[in-house]
């Protein structure tokens, strides 16, 4: 069955195949090289849906995506809401239906593949129309390195649309033989189906490439649905042709009503009439064209309709074919209800309407000039100039490294655009054109009568404009306009968010500069006053998942793993993300929930001896002989005085005196450090040492370098981690006497060198175990093989923070948060006195600092000896009377870390509370679930507060 | 996504730089001796100029190395990238390494 | 003695690497010995104390001996080794360096590498790395410290052509950065294999 509308030759389809597409359930056909519009009209069908607040048919009223009225949703390959019926290629098995404004999003995941690429050029065109094709061959001819990419399926732009003819043969065989050359050059890359929606800082310019939306459900898995390509150029050519504009009159809103030149779109590349009987109405002569080539294609065209008093002359071309020419006359209002049947026409002279009369029509093409897109441009920060002759915003200055060429720089005729093209090119170059650097002869083209700016017919239909739509879409019209003005507003930004004009999918590609034009005229001022909203990328609108890119699922957030992580994952470790990195949190046996596997990781440390894969502390190598001094001046401790072999904890603090890092420096000789980082802190402290040296200490004789995974470390605590540890490293006397606490030791393991240092984060007795990851599996295996007469038993993060947090040791970044001073935290005894300034010293003595009521750390005791209060908890007091203050309650802290503990049998929290160490002793309250706990308040340190176990 | 010019790499993106702040503060010699207020100003003031500012630059993603840059604050344009070694460019130097396009 | 087993971060990748086109191979390198070298001036009395003439162009890689010397800043340079121990390569660099007021490091396990052969390198590459590949740019003996995906790397070209490539990332980050090559490398395949 052919299509009624379809004409018998001509268009770009491939008449040959035929694609069978559903839309609001209905079966129709079309063929490959339509777009979802072009077949629906083919089939005679205009209306898409109905207007989201007023629910008034709409239609498609453009061919491309200035559209404001084709927005559909997709069903099938896959749902996906607010695509335009125009920007859509048919497909086999294309399933959708029209949306009044909003759509649905796809509750199904999306299986699809999306990516980004890297690009570098010399020079990018953007868009491939006779300007930028012009302008692509004259770079790439000249051996620069050359990016094209076009929006449309294929290249041409809009000789795509018509019947010109350069080098007296059709214009498209021209444009094949420039693709062809163009493709024969290796340093050019061309993309069609590609959009430069966005033009940045320095050349950048983002473009997303549809790869395979075309193919339907024959698209291959494995390619990129879509591809935002990253395009650095050193010049970049605007290339991007121009959007008709319509002219705003009562009712301009029906089916069947449409831009001109989409008229021949429709026509000359698919093939479509998009009606029978027509009436064109325009301010400019390129409407002329259009009334002339559907006349040919067997169109009745009923008048045209030009509001310019003298016409064009083009008329008598017009009267020859029969077709009627009303000059000074103007389109005042249409009839119809899904589609139209009316156009009413009257005669227009200096600016009053006169009577008028209906004729009837299917179709009622629109012209009311053409307005360039600048939006590349404008993104950029380019200026724009306003040309009252063409009614039109034009790029108003040179950019530095971008150029608008053709029709987008308002170049009226294609003989102008080529050698427009050719001229902003060659000035891209560095050496001089290429010999063969030859254009098309374009025929002359004939000197056009200059268009009439008009922005609106006035309302003579009773309705004061509130049937004259500027924004179909938004279904806001210039009574809207009038209403905005009347309240006030005077910018046009204002008047865009008063009206919402220019906001829809389209961003106003139809309704922006009328809105500018409309509100000029309402308030008398001139439209360079006026100006345009700010053009902001992206120029049409672009899927989230295509900006994510591979950036999602596992790829979302690198995970960073250890060289144990094969081994924590076949022993059943459930994990945590420590910033990037993937720690295991517990090993729960069959049946355990994290409590009870927290609980008995617990016990084992304490009373046998537990292992944790510790190899994402930080590690920093300081080398020099003013090692020492450096660290110095960043430790609020003395580190210096510290032996070779030794250990010391140290605070580290910005310079207002808050604690940033905290963590162990072991002295490996007289010119060298190892300091150990939290995990979190290890970039941020070895950026901070790299500061400092290269900032403010260049004379300072020190490096400091990365060794974070140079070493994997392995804590083995616990009352017997001395017999675990003695039995895999004979050759070290691990007695008390020989290897106390806090110090360490260098050994090897059948010839790989391994270090041992007494540190304890849990407060038992600890070796900490280092070794190259090379050989961590085999070291950790060793480790729990010696251990298994003792019960060794793995422990995760959960673990590690319920022992350190028993004995009172905070995490910098849960217990503090850049408000909390060494002295906060009770550790006045790692501030050093002697020292006569290190980095946060001249703080402490800030009177805020001295405030008895800064908040310390201190524990907390539920005295129900049940509940286990939330971190971040609030903590209030109960008032003399025993009830709460008044509202506000006055916050005295809050818990930061809070666990169940198997050595205190009951659970325990640590808090930052005001005056809190005055406070010990006392009962404070924290809600909890709506009710009041009591707990006690304490010292931090809840478990062997002498540290025997730790030192023993 | 604009390029910042390591002295070192050249032309990078941002997203490879850390910003330092203000550029020219040198830590006080003598902290100590430093009042409240004059300390404070160390630590919690600096100047928020529109336009010309010098600041401090790290690739972080890169050599890791820092540097100055006399960036406009109100065009985001780096009119010019220095070694810590470098004195800061004077108004003069700045206009003629501009005139002969030098400016990165 | 008997041997401790060594482990790479990439044993698990091994087979999935294995079934990449020739367009795109992926190996994954030996381990060799690294140490991270600082030092202020560099002139002929480093050259004679290290046996090699340490680059000095950012961006540059030169061979140093059986392994390579790369640049890392003005002052910092990897300097790598196929024949020694990490624990040798440390102290005869640190020896070399100490009495020029310059350090040494081991970091033979902060990283790890892996090169990408193929005529689809620089296009896999060039999907998540933001410097300019194209060989005119970025030929043999160049290097580069940035960014790829969301990993770290240092890049060094082996060969003009931009088909032969080495990325040393931190070994932490190698099982994300191979799931990222092989996702990037998917559409090159003709019979995929890997998916998410
Ligand atoms: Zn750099």
């Amino acid at each position: 069955m052919t299509s009624p509308f379809r004409t018998s030759t001509g268009g770009r389809i491939d008449r040959a195949t035929t694609v069978e597409f559903t839309f609001d359930g209905q079966t129709l056909r079309g063929h490959p090289g339509d777009t979802l519009a072009s077949a629906l009209l083919a089939n005679g069908r205009h209306q898409i849906a109905t207007s989201i607040k007023l629910g008034r048919p709409r239609g498609i009223a453009a061919a491309w995506a200035e559209d404001p009225g084709g927005l559909v949703q997709i069903e099938e390959p896959f749902p996906e809401p607010m695509l335009l019926a125009t920007t859509v290629e048919l497909h086999e098995g294309l399933a959708a239906h029209g949306l009044p404004g909003q759509g649905r999003l796809a509750d199904v995941p999306d299986s699809a593949r999306y990516d980004a690429v890297h690009h570098h050029v010399d020079v990018l065109v953007v868009g491939a129309g006779p300007a930028g094709l012009a302008a692509a061959l004259t770079a790439a001819r000249a051996g620069a390195r050359v990016a094209l990419v076009d929006e449309q399926s294929e290249a041409g732009g809009s000789l795509l649309s018509g019947t010109e003819r350069l080098d007296d043969a059709p214009a498209l065989q021209w444009v094949a033989a420039a693709v062809a050359e163009l493709a024969g050059l290796p340093e050019v890359l061309h993309l069609q189906r590609t959009t430069a929606f966005g033009s940045y800082d320095d050349g950048f310019v983002l473009a997303l490439e549809r790869r395979t939306d075309h193919l339907g459900a024959a698209a291959p898995k494995h390619v990129s649905r879509q591809r935002v390509w990253r395009i650095r150029a050193r010049s970049i050519v605007v290339a991007t042709g121009a959007h008709e504009r319509p002219v705003v009159f009562a009712d301009n809103d029906r089916p069947g009503i449409m831009l001109a030149g989409a008229a021949r779109t429709f026509l000359h590349r698919y093939g479509v009439l998009p009606g029978r009987e027509a009436v064109v109405f325009t301010t400019n002569d390129s409407a002329y064209d259009a009334a002339l080539d559907l006349h040919r294609a067997g169109v009745h065209v009923q008048a045209v309709v030009d509001a310019r008093p003298e016409g064009s002359p083009r008329r008598a071309e017009c009267e020859r074919a029969g077709i009627r020419v009303l000059s000074g006359a103007v389109v005042t209002g249409t009839r119809g209800a899904e589609r139209i049947t009316h156009a009413l026409v009257a005669p227009f002279a200096d600016g009053e309407v006169g009577a008028g009369s209906a004729i009837t029509c299917d179709l009622l093409l629109v012209s009311g000039g053409w307005n360039p897109a600048v939006h590349l441009f404008s993104q950029a920060r380019g200026r724009l100039r306003y040309d009252a002759a063409l009614g039109a915003f034009l790029p108003g200055e040179e950019l530095d490294g971008l150029a608008v060429a053709g029709s987008a720089a308002g170049v009226p005729d294609l003989a102008g655009c080529l050698t427009d093209g050719q001229r902003v090119a060659r000035a891209t170059l560095a050496g001089p054109p290429a010999a063969d650097d030859r254009l098309p002869t374009a025929p002359e083209s004939a000197v056009p009568t200059p268009p009439l700016v008009l922005w609106r017919v006035p309302d003579t239909s009773g309705a004061d404009g509130s049937t004259s739509f500027v924004d179909l879409q938004r279904d806001a019209t210039v009574a809207d306009i009038a209403r905005a003005i009347g309240a006030g507003l005077r910018s046009i930004e204002h008047v865009k968010r008063y009206t919402t004009i220019g906001t829809a999918h389209d961003q106003g590609k139809t309704s922006g500069v009328l809105t500018s034009g409309i509100t000029a005229e309402l308030l008398a001022i001139p439209v360079q006053d006026t100006g345009t909203t700010t053009f902001r990328p992206p120029y049409t609108p672009v899927a989230f998942a295509a900006l994510a890119g591979r950036d999602r699922g596992r790829l979302f957030d690198p995970e960073r793993v250890t060289a144990l992580h094969e081994w924590h994952v076949a022993a059943g470790a459930v994990f945590e993300d420590v910033g990037q990195w993937k720690r295991p949190r517990h090993y729960p046996r069959p049946g355990e929930d994290m409590e009870a596997a927290v609980l008995r990781e617990c016990a084992a440390a304490r009373t046998g001896v537990g292992i944790l894969d510790g190899s994402t502390l930080g590690k920093i190598d300081v080398q020099g002989p003013d090692a020492a001094v450096l660290l110095d001046r960043l430790y609020t401790n003395l580190m210096s005085s510290l032996k070779v072999g030794s250990v010391r904890y140290g605070v580290m603090c910005g310079v207002d005196g808050m604690v940033i890092d905290d963590g162990t420096v072991l002295r490996l000789a007289e010119d060298r450090f190892l300091v150990l980082t939290t995990t979190g802190g290890a970039a941020k402290v070895l950026d901070w040492m790299e500061e400092w040296v290269q900032t403010e200490w260049p004379d300072l004789r020190v490096h400091c370098t990365s060794v974070t995974e140079q070493w994997c470390t392995f804590p083995v605590v616990g009352p017997r981690s001395r017999d675990v540890v003695g039995a895999v490293f004979p050759q070290v006397d691990v007695s008390a006497e020989a290897f106390p606490f806090m110090t360490w030791r260098d050994t090897t393991l059948d010839g790989v060198p391994v270090r041992l240092a007494r540190i304890s984060f849990s407060g038992e007795l600890a070796f900490e175990v280092y070794v190259n990851p090379w050989y961590a599996v085999a070291v950790w295996q060793r480790l729990l093989d010696a251990g298994r007469p003792y019960g060794i038993t793995p422990y995760g993060t959960e673990t590690m923070h319920v022992l350190r947090a028993e004995k009172g040791y905070p995490i910098i970044g849960q217990d503090t948060d850049g408000t909390v001073t060494p002295h906060d935290l009770g550790m006045a005894w790692a501030v050093s006195k002697k020292k006569p300034d290190f980095v946060g010293k001249r703080s402490f003595a800030r009177p805020a600092n001295q405030d008895p009521l800064r908040k310390h750390l201190v524990g907390l005791l539920p005295v129900d000896r049940q509940t286990v209060l939330p971190e971040g908890s609030q903590i209030v007091e109960f008032r003399t009377d025993g009830r709460l203050p008044p509202p506000p309650v006055p916050m005295l802290g809050h818990v930061t870390s809070s666990y169940r503990s198997a050595e205190l049998a009951r659970p325990f929290a640590l808090a930052l509370v005001k005056g809190g160490r005055e406070r010990i002793g006392e009962t404070v309250h924290v809600p909890v679930d709506g009710t009041l706990v009591p707990v006690e308040v304490t010292g931090p340190v809840l478990v062997d507060p002498e540290g025997a176990r730790r030192d023993g | 996504m604009q390029l910042i010019a390591c002295p070192w790499c050249g032309p990078r993106e941002e997203v490879e730089f850390h910003y330092g702040g203000q550029a020219h503060v040198p830590y006080p010699d003598s902290p100590a001796e430093l009042s409240d207020e004059e300390w404070a100003h160390y630590v919690f003031f600096r100047d928020n100029p529109k336009g010309r500012f010098a600041e401090r630059w790290n690739h972080s993603a890169g050599c890791r190395r820092w540097f100055n840059a006399i960036r406009d604050t109100a065009t985001y344009r780096f009119e010019r990238v220095y070694r810590l070694d470098d004195p800061k460019p004077g108004v003069t130097e700045l206009a003629r390494s501009r005139e002969e396009g030098t400016a990165p | 003695m008997a041997e401790l087993l060594r482990t790479s971060p990439l044993d698990a990748w091994t087979d999935a690497l294995e079934r990449l086109p020739d367009t795109v191979r992926i190996a994954v390198e030996p381990y060799v010995a690294m140490v991270d070298v600082r030092l202020g001036t560099v002139g002929a009395a480093a050259s004679a104390a290290l046996g090699v003439d340490l680059p000095t162009a950012p961006g540059t890689w030169v061979p140093a001996g059986t392994g390579r010397a790369v640049w890392l800043g003005p002052d910092e340079w990897l300097l790598s080794s196929t024949t020694e121990t990490p624990e040798e390569l440390e102290a005869r660099v640190r020896a070399a360096v100490l009495p020029l007021g310059g350090s040494a490091t081991d970091v033979s396990a902060q990283r790890i590498g892996l090169r990408l052969t193929g005529a689809r390198v620089r296009d896999v590459l060039a999907k998540g790395c933001s410097i300019d590949l194209h060989p005119r740019v970025f030929g043999r003996g160049s290097s580069a410290q940035t960014t790829l995906g969301q990993a770290g790397v240092v890049l060094l070209a082996l060969f003009d052509a931009a088909d032969d490539v080495v990325v040393l990332v931190r070994s932490s980050f190698a099982g994300y950065l191979a799931d990222w090559l092989l996702d990037a490398a998917l559409e090159f395949t003709t019979t995929p294999t890997h998916d998410r």
